[in-house]
């Protein structure tokens, strides 16, 4: 292989690299927001959960997760693990609503 | 083949008798703590109808003859030995201010288990043994201890064996307050949480004698007599406070602090329909 063809081998692939680069970072900058949203709004049901103290571990494990996710830049990922968290949240909400009554079916009596 | 989805379904058909054999009614809305102590009692002892009521404080070791058998081995050189003595020694150690753990107690401390947790009317709130012990020190001047372990349960084992063998005598004063407590424990009980969707009695009352993984579900009915334990799953002592947070994680709840009002109350609760029992703490468990 010529050295001019390897250069533009080369040159290819950087550019190739430079713009997945750039579509990521463009990407990246687009979620961050939509990271920030949801984040705030599972949260917000966590914080909920939390007033009827019924939280649940998963729900705090998948906001760490998303932390983690968003602090590495990897946002799309973030958003996903902070609607799972409000997903959690709001299911935690639900069975706590539920048992104020649900509870005596399995008194004994 | 055939006879393989009989069994089956056999299985499944059991199972479900199983977990709906709970007898279930609308509750009323005044507690009635007599009553519910003689219906918990009575649910056990028809459940389990060759055990004697005393044998229900020795948890899983009464439902399941092999694990009895290696208990009473076990209880030759018991795990919770080293605890005990500790508690023994701490229990006598004056503090800095040369008063001691005694000095905060009835009957200077011994003997006494079985009459706690009691509601304190002057605060309106339950107050349980662990909760005493650190009052007691930071009364006088020392820090409180970790609830969950350690030197917390050194303590209890040692308070818990100076009451072996007397009956769990929880009283329920004549005030709206202490009838409420009771009745926000009764409900924290069968209350359903976590992502797993467990109540304490999804476990200890429709499955005791069941396993749960490897281990061996424990009955309700006198369940807190033997606390606190030796647990092998723990590798070493835990307190009534470690045994309600961790029971929490197990099932995906984020626990409540040791000694939160839901706990002091459910404490409360469980204690009270095992009256009768007889304290068998310090005690071990797989």
């Amino acid at each position: 292989m010529s050295m001019i063809r390897k250069m533009r081998i080369s040159t290819l692939s950087l550019a190739s690299v430079l713009l997945i680069a750039g579509a990521t970072s463009a990407l990246t900058a687009g979620s961050e927001a939509d990271f920030k949203a949801a984040y705030a709004a599972a949260e917000a049901a966590n914080k909920e959960a939390g007033a009827l103290r019924n939280q649940w571990t998963v729900t705090a494990a998948a906001l760490a997760d998303a932390k983690k996710a968003a602090d590495s830049g990897d946002f799309d990922r973030a958003v996903a693990s902070s609607k799972e968290a409000e997903a959690l949240a709001r299911a935690s909400i639900f069975q706590a609503t539920s048992e104020k009554e649900a509870w005596k079916a399995l008194e004994i009596h | 083949m055939r006879s393989a989805i009989h069994f089956a379904s056999a299985a499944l058909a059991l199972a479900a008798l199983a977990f709906t054999a709970v007898p279930s009614a609308a509750a009323t809305d005044t507690p009635d703590p007599v009553a519910d102590a003689k219906a918990f009692q009575k649910f056990f002892t028809q459940k389990f109808p060759k055990l004697k009521l005393e044998d229900f404080v020795n948890g899983p070791y009464s439902m399941n003859e092999d694990l009895h058998r290696q208990w009473e081995e076990k209880e030759q050189f018991p795990p919770y030995e080293f605890s005990l003595d500790m508690g023994k020694e701490m229990f006598a150690k004056p503090f800095r201010n040369g008063k001691s753990y005694a000095d905060c107690f009835p009957n200077q401390g011994i003997g006494i288990r079985q009459n706690y947790p009691y509601f304190d009317e002057k605060e309106g709130r339950v107050v349980t043994l662990e909760l005493a012990l650190n009052r007691c020190r930071e009364a006088n001047g020392e820090p409180p201890f970790s609830y969950v372990k350690d030197e917390m349960a050194a303590l209890t084992a040692y308070m818990a064996f100076t009451s072996r063998g007397k009956p769990f005598e929880i009283k329920i004063p004549n005030d709206p307050r202490a009838l409420e407590a009771y009745q926000n424990g009764k409900r924290y009980f069968y209350t359903r949480r976590g992502q797993l969707n467990f109540s304490c009695a999804t476990c200890h009352v429709q499955s005791p004698g069941e396993r749960i993984r490897a281990e061996v579900l424990a009955p309700a009915l006198g369940l807190l007599n033997a606390m606190p334990i030796y647990r092998s799953e723990w590798s070493g002592m835990g307190t009534i406070s470690r045994r309600f947070t961790t029971c929490n994680s197990q099932i995906r709840g984020v626990p409540l602090d040791p000694q939160a009002d839901e706990y002091r109350d459910l404490e409360y609760y469980l204690s009270y329909v095992s009256n009768g029992l007889p304290i068998s703490g310090p005690g071990a468990r797989p």
